[in-house]
């Protein structure tokens, strides 16, 4: 036998402590979804290149697109900075595109096999999804915080209750688009496919969403369409918070923040905020059930 | 090396149910992707503390099996006892009793091997305070005490195997479950992973259950089931179905096969076949049988080889053909079977 007490430790059967791996409850799902949650950070946090390429876009939308097409635009702006007018829709597409990313990593986790790990644990499927949710929003919440540090580059105020509500906003949309990609990632299982599904969802979402024109005085072809995009709703909000931190012309604020209506009902902020979260939480619930279906 | 025989089990064996049931209990077991049977009815117990292993060609079945006791599959008849509980009824008791090392690797990549552990003790719920321990524990016995902070990706295939074995036993499961464990190892790593499997019977108190396509391998188990077309041929001791074969195997390579098989026939009274390129039969005593051979076969012949009964021969005698054989055969089913689990 070994006098060594240290080997003896390791790799003496007499200290074997077997685990107790207790049954399933409230608390063992609750730690199931944050190990799922953190999983994401870690990765993300691992993954720098990430963080900087999907910051590229919203800059260049922001500090190019805006500034070359400024004086374009200067006419109709009522004196308004384009690249300010823009801002609440680059920060959407920011939010959206690192949630997109979140949840392409599933497709990732079913072809590298980790999902597989996850799938015999003795855990709820929908703890396994919220996880993923949660974590791709946190991420992509992180993501917008960064475009949110760039405000005073384009003239938005760093005002705590703007960015209380912008940030709140953001982490919603963030959950919904996660929830959304999570929900085609039950189906689709080949990264290819996913990808291009998802840029087809996407970018027309993002282009009818208002992101980066009013809403009013649209075609009304275009106006039906806009009403009927989701991101309408996040980006609508999030432009009302930006402008009401703005010290513009009522014309301006006319034009460039008209806000969304329904048969002219002016939609509120909330109720938009609803629509947003009402419709996260039908895609996570379509993804948790196709989860559960799967063997 | 300790002696792991003298010393006596945990405490907490009370965790085993029923003392002394079977580990495994399978019965008319069946499984068909639409008009692919995969598992065609099959029954068989695995002793408590056992090392069971299922052994057949790829696309035999093996896959779908282990997939059904581990609650990943969905049995389409029959029915499975695993660690005493029903792999369909009781999903979440058949999980928390089971460790899974499959085929390919499940490990995150981007995680460290430390990580990756961490993750699988809160999946399933192991008590925080034990976690550390454990975790030594574990990594130490595959050695990768040293590595546990470097990422998995950096790890060689040999390396991944291990701490997939160290995440299997993490939870402290009563059945192993152990899927083509060291396909795609070179034979060093492969000796190595034996070494950890053996060394997991008498330190873990625990049943293991493994596929191999491996002839050399499936000796290491205390018994072996011969899968082959989703049903399972024999099912013995090695020692037993070795015995029950009680032939030499010889291969003769010469310049004209289907003449030597000819002869064989006519002036030995021998059944020879084509297997594995070289024209194939058993006879007892093979080394004295051989110098008969050479005076008495008109047919030139280029090589002689003179082989013990392996389990190989047992996978002959009750299939007509050897493993590597059934393979080549079977891998358009298994192709299929392939795209169905993909879906």
């Amino acid at each position: 036998m070994a006098t060594d007490t240290t080997a003896l430790r390791a790799g003496s059967p007499h200290e074997i402590a077997r685990v107790r791996v207790p049954t399933r409850s409230a608390g063992s799902e609750l730690r199931a979804i944050k190990v799922v949650w953190k999983r994401e950070l870690i990765r993300f946090s691992r993954d720098r290149l990430r963080i900087l390429t999907s910051l590229m876009q919203p800059f260049l939308f922001l500090f190019v697109l805006g500034t070359g097409l400024s004086r374009l635009a200067s006419a109709g702006t009522h004196g308004v900075n384009l690249r300010t007018f823009v801002y609440p829709g680059v920060l959407c597409m920011a939010v959206m595109f690192t949630a997109m990313f979140s949840a392409a990593s599933l497709v990732w986790d079913r072809e590298f096999g980790f999902l597989r790990e996850m799938m015999v644990a003795p855990v709820r499927r929908s703890s396994l999804v919220l996880g993923k949710c949660l974590g791709g929003a946190t991420v992509a919440g992180f993501q917008g915080v960064i475009v949110l540090c760039l405000a005073g580059l384009v003239g938005v105020p760093y005002a705590a209750g703007l960015v209380a509500e912008v940030f709140a906003l953001q982490l919603l949309l963030a959950f919904a688009i996660t929830a959304f990609g999570v929900m085609v990632a039950a189906r689709i299982t080949q990264m290819q496919s996913f990808m291009a599904l998802m840029q087809m969802a996407i970018m027309p979402m993002y282009f009818l969403s208002g992101a980066l024109f009013p809403v009013s005085g649209l075609p009304q072809w275009l106006s039906i369409l806009n009403r009927l995009d989701p991101l309408t709703y996040a980006v609508d909000p999030m432009r009302r918070a930006v402008f009401a931190h703005l010290h513009i012309s009522a014309a301006a604020r006319q034009a460039l923040d008209p806000g969304v209506t329904w048969w002219s009902w002016h939609v509120p902020g909330l109720v938009e905020a609803a629509v947003v979260a009402l419709l996260g939480v039908v895609m996570l619930t379509v993804a948790i059930v196709e989860f559960s279906r799967a063997e | 090396m300790s002696e792991p025989a003298t010393l006596t089990e945990a405490p907490e064996a009370t965790q085993t149910a029923a003392a002394g049931a079977a580990a495994v209990v399978v019965d008319g077991l069946v499984k068909h992707y639409d008009d692919v049977e995969a598992v065609r009815g099959i029954d068989f117990e695995v002793a408590t503390g056992e090392i069971f292993g299922f052994l057949g060609p790829n696309g035999a079945g093996k896959s779908t099996t282990i997939n059904m006791l581990c609650t990943l599959v969905r049995p389409s008849g029959g029915s499975a006892l695993v660690a005493g509980h029903d792999v369909v009824a009781e999903r979440d008791d058949v999980r928390r009793n089971i460790g899974l090392v499959f085929q390919d690797s499940t490990l995150d990549g981007y995680l460290t091997a430390e990580q990756n552990l961490r993750l699988h003790a809160e999946l399933y719920g192991v008590p925080r305070e034990q976690v550390g321990e454990r975790m030594h524990q574990v990594l130490e016995m595959v050695g990768l005490w040293e590595r546990r902070g470097s990422l998995v990706n950096t790890f060689s295939g040999g390396m991944k195997r291990r701490l997939e074995i160290a995440r299997g036993l993490f939870h402290s499961p009563r059945v192993l479950f152990l899927d083509e464990p060291t396909v795609g190892l070179d034979p060093q790593t492969r000796s190595s992973i034996w070494r950890y499997i053996g060394e997991l019977k008498a330190r873990e108190d625990i049943t293991i259950f493994l596929t191999t396509h491996y002839m050399d391998e499936a000796e290491f188990c205390e018994r072996i089931a011969i899968m082959d077309h989703g049903r399972i041929i024999v099912l013995d001791t090695p020692q037993a179905l070795k015995a029950q074969v009680g032939k030499d195997r010889v291969q003769i390579a010469t310049d004209d096969d289907a003449q030597a098989i000819v002869v064989l026939r006519e002036r030995f009274g021998i059944e020879a076949t084509i297997a594995e390129g070289a024209v194939t039969f058993g006879v007892p005593e093979g080394e004295q049988f051989v110098p008969r051979l050479f005076a008495q076969l008109d047919v030139p012949i280029r090589t002689v080889s003179v082989a013990r009964p392996s389990l190989d021969d047992v996978f002959m005698a009750h299939t007509g053909t050897t493993i590597r054989d059934a393979e080549a055969t079977s891998s358009d089913r298994m192709r299929n079977v392939a795209r169905m689990m993909a879906r």
